[in-house]
């Protein structure tokens, strides 16, 4: 997207995007789960991407075409539909067609892959409703102070493979300690605002930060700046300070 | 009473409705397949005409409970699917065992598909796709599907700006065929692999940056090839 195309949008839109690759890795299904729950994030807030993710499964859609088929061995088509009849109610088919309602085409109904809430948790987006556990948005969310000025929430534990997700609620004016990165670490923003080396960062903005990229964010409005942050390999702290609070924030 | 899998598996290229009819062999009857397409999702006069439109054709008439038209998709997509969980190391009876699954859930979800959104392939690819997420990796794959997003529902291309499936699914073939070796490469890899863009980049020995810049100019002709900049 230029930038040209990100002013000319509402303001409420936001002005920071995954890359191309990373939305590829994202739909091809090769991100960790925190990190794919960033993309997921932001794809709730953002039109442009969900249109390029779907050019991404598009594409997935074209390699499976392209597969050359590997006939099934053992299971077949009627062991299938057997498995249908003893986990579905044996109806007709005939008889169950005709008793469905008409088949509208918007809006399709409102119960989607995933089970339905538990509770109603208004200002968080979907995505992260299957992580945390609040009945009042982000303000419900039992945060645990980390450092002076940052609190956390912690969505899923470090993997063997040392990605972790969590939330960090910062204050006004605080710095995050200068920190490098193992590998990708991505800083999907809920509300406030950050800045770092590399631009100004609001809610619906993702920043995507690799192996080159060395920044220190500092919360940079007068609210505090709640942001998801999910990595796929520990970050480096450079500072004293920063190595200092390492093993206390365990980003 | 039902057709031998292998009689179906010898049309997975795509048999045709009107004469090997796998549906006439199964219990129950079924509507006739072309009964619950919705006209403005399908301009093509012909359906069977062309394979992409007679594959969403029938995910939507498997909506309806269309056991032929499932069968339809079974023979098209689980050898697909099957060969797609090889490619990313499951064994056979592993890979046969999700590809079973993958059209299982094909039949559960068929109401949610959308034939102006998506090709079947892309929709079939992404049930298989976060199944072997949660197989492999004991992960979820966190993702917002259109009937829950928190605003501007309708700045996303409306369904008459889309392609329809045919000339989506032979465009979509020509960007293929026209990605670099070096391109098709690192999507391959991306896709049938599970390897994030560092570990792709190790695998060649090439920057990280390379590997990005690839996936971004095969995106682009991805975006050129499904845009309606002809139209």
């Amino acid at each position: 997207m230029t930038d040209a195309q990100a002013t000319a949008r509402p303001a409420v839109l936001p002005n920071h995007h995954p890359s191309d690759a990373l939305l590829v890795a994202y739909g091809a299904g090769c991100l960790g789960e925190g990190l794919s729950l960033a993309v997921a994030v932001h794809l709730a807030h953002c039109p442009d991407c969900r249109t390029v993710l779907a050019e991404v499964e598009a594409l997935g859609g074209a390699l499976l075409e392209d597969l050359p088929p590997a006939p099934l061995e053992t299971l077949s088509l009627s062991a299938t539909l057997a498995r249908l009849d003893r986990e579905e109610a044996p109806a007709n088919p005939c008889t169950a067609a005709r008793l469905r309602p008409p088949r509208s085409r918007t809006p399709f109904p409102a119960a989607p892959i995933a089970a339905p809430d538990p509770l109603p948790v208004p200002a968080l987006p979907r995505p992260l409703r299957a992580y945390v556990m609040s009945t009042a948005g982000l303000d419900g969310l039992a945060w645990q102070r980390l450092a002076p000025g940052v609190r956390r929430v912690e969505l899923l534990p470090r993997t063997s493979s040392g990605g972790a997700a969590q939330l960090l609620r910062i204050a006004p004016g605080t710095a995050l300690p200068h920190h490098g990165h193992g590998g990708l670490e991505l800083t999907m923003v809920l509300s406030g605002h950050f800045s770092d080396e590399l631009g100004r960062y609001g809610p619906g903005d993702l920043a995507e930060a690799d192996g080159h990229t060395r920044h220190q964010p500092i919360a940079d409005s007068h609210r505090d700046c709640i942001c998801l942050i999910a990595t796929d390999a520990p970050l480096r702290f450079t500072g004293l300070m920063g190595r200092l609070m390492q093993p206390f924030i365990g980003l | 009473m039902i057709a031998p899998l292998a009689s179906l598996l010898t049309h997975a290229a795509g048999p045709d409705r009107t004469s090997t009819g796998p549906g006439g062999a199964l219990p129950g009857g079924a509507l006739p397949a072309g009964a619950c397409v919705d006209p403005a999702a399908d301009p093509a006069a012909d359906p069977a005409a062309d394979p992409a439109a007679r594959l969403s054709a029938d995910l939507v008439a498997v909506a309806a409970g269309d056991r032929a038209a499932f069968a339809r998709l079974f023979a098209h997509f689980a050898p697909r699917v099957k060969a797609y969980m090889l490619k990313l190391g499951l064994p056979t009876q592993r890979a046969e065992d999700l590809a079973q699954d993958t059209m299982l859930s094909v039949w559960r979800k068929a109401s949610l598909y959308d034939p102006a959104k998506a090709e079947a392939a892309a929709w079939v690819f992404t049930i298989a796709r976060n199944l072997r997420i949660d197989v492999l990796r004991r992960e979820r794959h966190p993702e917002v599907s259109d009937d829950e997003l928190l605003e501007h529902e309708d700045d996303g291309p409306r369904a008459d700006d889309l392609l329809d499936c045919d000339r989506r699914a032979r465009r979509l073939r020509g960007a293929l065929a026209s990605l670099t070796p070096e391109q098709a490469e690192v999507v391959r890899l991306s896709f049938f692999a599970d390897l994030a863009h560092p570990a792709i980049a190790e695998r060649l020995d090439v920057p990280l940056g390379t590997v990005k810049s690839r996936l971004r100019l095969a995106m682009a002709k991805i975006r050129k090839a499904l845009g309606d900049d002809d139209r």
